[in-house]
């Protein structure tokens, strides 16, 4: 399987790998995945208090080249975005920019889910009600 | 790039011998007959050159060379010896015994045997990657009729034991049949010293050309029969039809030939460098474990799982010039880790975290030590890129965590 050289270059120079302290309220970690089926993303997120937007975002990653480039890939586009922007952000976006061959599209949803799930941690410690739950406690 | 490559996957197909790509040069100027024609000189010098190469390959698992039969492969060997034989002894019975960690030519043809109305039983085998002797014969009933244990596993180089096999099949009348790919040209295989009836092999496995292999059939004490899976011109004694691929069968036999010369030679030295590679890889990196058998098996296969390492990803950090393969589900266009593997009882994480180096006859010295140095790297920068491995370092129970399953 040949892959595309931005899939080649994010796996070979990982953006943002490492670690943020998870027990500080504006770090939201998302952990997805499982070793049993091959693929375990952490994916972090630091949200500006005042500003709102995500200042500063890591990723730890086990998984094929493919999950590792669209997990650097996603802490790339974090950055500098707000909690919804970074909500909006599509799995079949991250499929187009690295050329995702079919059989890897899965670790393109597992990105956007790790995303989801660092957001909802950070929403979760912040009190922040999510639409979700907004309507729930309707 | 511009890098020189290194083939440590020799288990999925070996390079051709120079020495067998010159012999077989002539059989496609010189000499383009059809060994089925017989009436004319082209046809008997293609005759000549197939029954020369019969010797040959006869001669290298010392049997009579009226016990070869010549087919596209190891997959149509293993078709035509389970299907044949299913088939051909339907009056005696239905049942077929086999394990789990044959390679797919011989589990799908079972598969097909039970689309057919037979029965078969798939054996475990334990954390070596071996059968359980006893668990054999208590599979056997009146109404079996094969066991089919492979040689040598393809992944792990594991050596089931033959003789012993052979001898639960004799004592029961079942007719015992192996699939001994990974095994023939790289290690000395007598089947009628173990009492195996039928046997599958192929050139491109022992530095031959693809497309070409056998199936040996004993023919005496017991005379054994398989119907065709072919119809045709009733080549190869009625159960293999078609044309006999000439230049891909002389090579073959001159395969087979130098195999039997340099086995012994290639397996010592490939041994030594399969060793180093191994005790390196393993010293080097913590949470290292070779999987299989060490004691029962093949000098150039080392199978080994990296904990918290995803085996594609890792081999994309050296995969621009070295070339290994893995167990992981990523390889492949399913999700599931490498059957084998799990077979052994080693968990689908460290099925996942697998590499198989399998060594050959051009495999230098100078190879195994960038692969060393190479994999060692790629292991140790995956561990910095993975999570459970921070896990595991910082004391966390991996095993303890709810994973999301995805």
């Amino acid at each position: 399987m040949a892959y595309s050289e931005k899939l080649l270059d994010h796996f070979k120079n990982p953006r943002n790998v490492g670690t943020l302290d998870k027990n500080k309220t504006n770090v939201g970690t998302g952990l997805v995945g499982a070793p049993e089926c091959g693929d375990v993303m952490r994916l972090q997120i630091e949200v500006d208090p005042v500003t709102k937007k995500i200042t500063e975002a890591k990723f730890k990653t086990f998984g094929c080249g493919s999950a590792i480039a669209s997990s650097s890939l996603a802490t790339e586009w974090l950055k500098g975005k707000t909690v919804d922007e970074a909500l909006a952000i599509d799995n079949m976006a991250i499929v187009e920019e690295l050329a995702l061959p079919p059989v890897k599209i899965h670790c393109s949803v597992l990105a956007e889910d790790a995303i989801k799930g660092a957001i909802k941690d950070y929403q979760a410690k912040n009190g922040v009600q999510t639409a979700e739950s907004i309507v729930a406690s309707h | 790039m511009g890098q020189r490559l290194i083939y440590l996957d020799n288990n999925a197909t070996t390079p051709t011998d120079p020495r067998v790509v010159d012999a077989m040069i002539p059989y496609f100027y010189e000499n383009p007959g059809n060994a089925a024609s017989r009436n004319h000189p082209f046809g008997w010098a293609a005759e000549q050159a197939v029954e020369t190469a019969r010797k040959q390959v006869a001669d290298l698992i010392n049997v009579d060379e009226r016990e070869i039969i010549f087919t596209s492969g190891a997959t149509e060997s293993d078709n035509l010896a389970i299907k044949g034989v299913f088939e051909m002894y339907k009056r005696k019975g239905d049942h077929i015994i086999t394990v789990k960690t044959e390679h797919k030519a011989v589990l799908d043809a079972c598969g097909k045997v039970e689309k057919m109305g037979g029965k078969v039983t798939y054996l475990d085998v334990n954390r070596e990657g071996l059968i359980d002797l006893g668990e054999l014969e208590a599979a056997i009933t009146d109404k079996t009729v094969l066991v089919s244990v492979m040689w040598a596993n393809n992944e792990t180089g594991v050596i089931q034991d033959m003789k012993a096999i052979g001898d639960i099949c004799a004592k029961h009348g079942v007719l015992f049949m192996s699939d001994a790919t990974q095994a023939v040209g790289k290690i000395p295989v007598d089947p009628k010293e173990v009492g195996v009836h039928l046997m599958a092999f192929t050139s491109h496995k022992m530095y031959g050309p693809k497309g070409v292999g056998a199936l040996f059939v004993n023919r005496k004490n017991p005379r054994v029969k398989v119907t065709s899976q072919m119809d045709g011109g009733g080549h190869e004694r009625g159960m293999r039809s078609g044309t006999l691929n000439v230049p891909g069968i002389v090579g073959f036999g001159k395969a087979a030939e130098i195999a039997k010369a340099e086995m012994q030679q290639d397996a010592e030295r490939l041994s030594r460098l399969r060793d180093k590679l191994e005790h390196a890889l393993t010293s080097m990196l913590e949470e290292s474990y070779v999987n299989g058998s060490r004691e029962s098996r093949m000098p150039h296969v080392t199978n080994i799982s990296f904990k918290h390492v995803e085996g594609e990803g890792l081999m994309m950090t050296f995969n621009q010039n070295i070339a290994v393969s893995s167990g992981s589900a990523c390889t492949s266009a399913s999700l599931e880790p490498s059957y084998v593997l799990v077979a052994l009882g080693l968990g689908d994480d460290l099925a996942h975290s697998s590499l198989r180096f399998s060594l050959g006859r051009f495999t230098t010295e100078e190879d195994i030590d960038e692969t060393i140095a190479k994999v060692a790297e790629g292991v140790n920068h995956m561990r910095d890129l993975s999570p459970i491995w921070e896990m595991y370092k910082e004391g966390i129970d991996i095993d303890a965590i709810e994973w999301s399953e995805h």
